[in-house]
């Protein structure tokens, strides 16, 4: 496809910071190249803004290869925007229109508050991770290789789709309930699945699914939107995973 | 291992949810049946009526449990619904919610109020009328004599002449069959129950439940009205 200009204009959420009451302000565009990524896009128009004295706009990125899930962006109604399968970063002007107004909202829930302007806090998730999405190791020396353990393929291969999740927060995002339960339920699922993870497999969907609930994250009502919006094509089965793992371990103790 | 309870979770509490909506899966299925004997038979349907009315297994364990069953759904769909709302408390400015979600999977809280409003109806037209029968007006023994064996059917008819209430009662089977079309299929993902062989299936099977257990009703109410109507 041939590069092309458009102008456009943006309507952004500017707050100063989290204790600040925020507003949209909207900036004219010119000469974006449909080429350039949505974030690059953003680049340029900082770069007019500090070029004029004004504040730059913030919002978070990394690594700016749909890897690292620290892009984030609600855009025109869509979390990372009208592209599929895709992070903010990996999303393209080609999607949009000569003249049009685009709309950029940060992830809106409330555990994720924001910090400034389009930046929120999404370490909720690192809290639920540090309860339980992880493999207790005994590091005496004596660790079993993990690969000497045989895994039949199918559950590798659904234990690696359920890696995959970066951690973006897109399904909180997207939710209308503002619920986490994609991300906590790949989480699950990603160690559920292994036998290494099955020795502290009860204890790891209860201590997650209680974490994800003092964090204050809404109820699934299991629309899909989450999994329609996910970057890494996170499924709905993992949520059906976790449902089970979590029923198990309510109804069945040792 | 902090369990706290299937109750106050939220993996918990939907599963709960959609274990009452099972139960009033088939509740409903039950109730359809015996309806639709009103347009087959009238005898038929009197004493299947009367059973249902005067056994003492049907009226003091399963009507109470049944009542349990709608109080819970409903009253936990509230306050998940309320709870939803407060997680995420500063709106969207723009949200294209049928982008990824169907209309039908976003509005179970509003379909499922206008059922509850019917059945606030539909309680005033036959539980009260049937609690008066048999335990007020008809006196204290009257549960106990067994009433009238064949008035059932009768008691239907008068209820079906209305137009309005024919009405009401089309609209509401109509978002009835809108909270089906996405309560049967999502109460057996929130059990955990999902397979690539079986989940196709049971949506099939969901959209034909929500499709024509509704229709059904509102065939029924219609036919009434027209049986009535010379």
């Amino acid at each position: 496809m041939a590069e092309k200009f458009i102008n456009i204009k943006l309507k952004i959420w500017r707050q100063k910071d989290s204790k600040s009451a925020g507003k949209f302000e909207e900036y004219p565009l010119p000469n974006v190249s449909t080429d350039s990524s949505f974030l690059e896009m953003l680049d340029l128009l900082n770069e007019n803004l500090v070029e004029k004295g004004d504040e730059p706009v913030a919002f978070d990125h990394d690594c700016r290869e749909g890897i690292c899930g620290m892009c984030s962006l609600f855009i025109n109604g869509e979390a990372h925007g009208p592209d599929r399968g895709v992070t903010t970063c990996q999303l393209h002007m080609r999607m949009f229109k000569d003249g049009e107004t685009i709309t950029i909202e940060p992830f809106r829930a409330n555990p994720f508050p924001v910090i400034k302007d389009l930046v929120v806090d999404r370490t909720p998730f690192d809290r639920i991770m540090a309860k339980g999405g992880f493999v207790s190791v005994n590091t005496s020396g004596n660790t079993q290789d993990a690969n000497a353990i045989p895994v039949p393929k199918a559950d590798a291969d659904k234990a690696f789709d359920a890696a995959t999740c970066i951690g973006c927060g897109a399904c909180v995002a997207t939710c209308k309930n503002a619920s986490a339960m994609l991300f906590v339920s790949a989480k699950v699922s990603q160690l559920a699945l292994l036998p290494q993870g099955r020795v502290e497999a009860k204890e790891r969907v209860m201590n997650m699914v209680h974490q994800m609930d003092i964090e204050g994250f809404g109820n699934c009502t299991n629309t899909g939107a989450c999994e329609v919006e996910c970057p890494k094509g996170i499924s709905l089965e993992n949520i059906a995973r976790m449902n089970r793992e979590y029923l198990k371990a309510t109804i069945v103790s040792e | 291992m902090s369990n706290h309870g299937m109750t106050k979770s939220s993996v918990g509490r939907k599963i709960l949810m959609a274990l009452s909506g099972f139960f009033l899966l088939f509740f409903l299925l039950q109730h359809f049946s015996i309806n639709m004997l009103s347009v087959i038979s009238e005898d038929a349907f009197n004493s299947v009526s009367y059973f249902m009315g005067y056994n003492p297994v049907v009226q003091f364990v399963l009507q109470p449990i049944l009542i349990f069953g709608v109080v819970f759904h409903l009253a936990m769909g509230i306050k998940l619904d309320m709870e939803n709302r407060k997680a995420r408390p500063v709106k969207y400015e723009q949200y294209n919610g049928a982008a990824n979600a169907s209309w039908m999977s976003r509005n179970m809280i509003i379909t499922g109020l206008t059922v509850l409003a019917f059945l606030g109806l539909h309680f005033y037209d036959f539980w009260a009328h049937e609690m008066n029968e048999k335990f007020i007006e008809g006196g204290a023994n009257s549960f106990a004599n067994g009433g009238n064996p064949t008035r059932f059917f009768h008691e239907l008819q008068e209820k079906f002449v209305d137009v309005w209430r024919v009405i009401i009662y089309v609209v509401a089977f109509v978002l009835l069959a809108l909270h089906l079309l996405h309560g049967f299929q999502s109460a057996f993902q929130s059990v955990g129950f999902r397979h690539s062989k079986y989940t196709p299936i049971i949506k099939k099977l969901g959209n034909v439940y929500a499709i024509l257990i509704p229709l059904g009703f509102i065939f029924i109410a219609l036919y009434h009205y027209i049986d009535q109507l010379n």
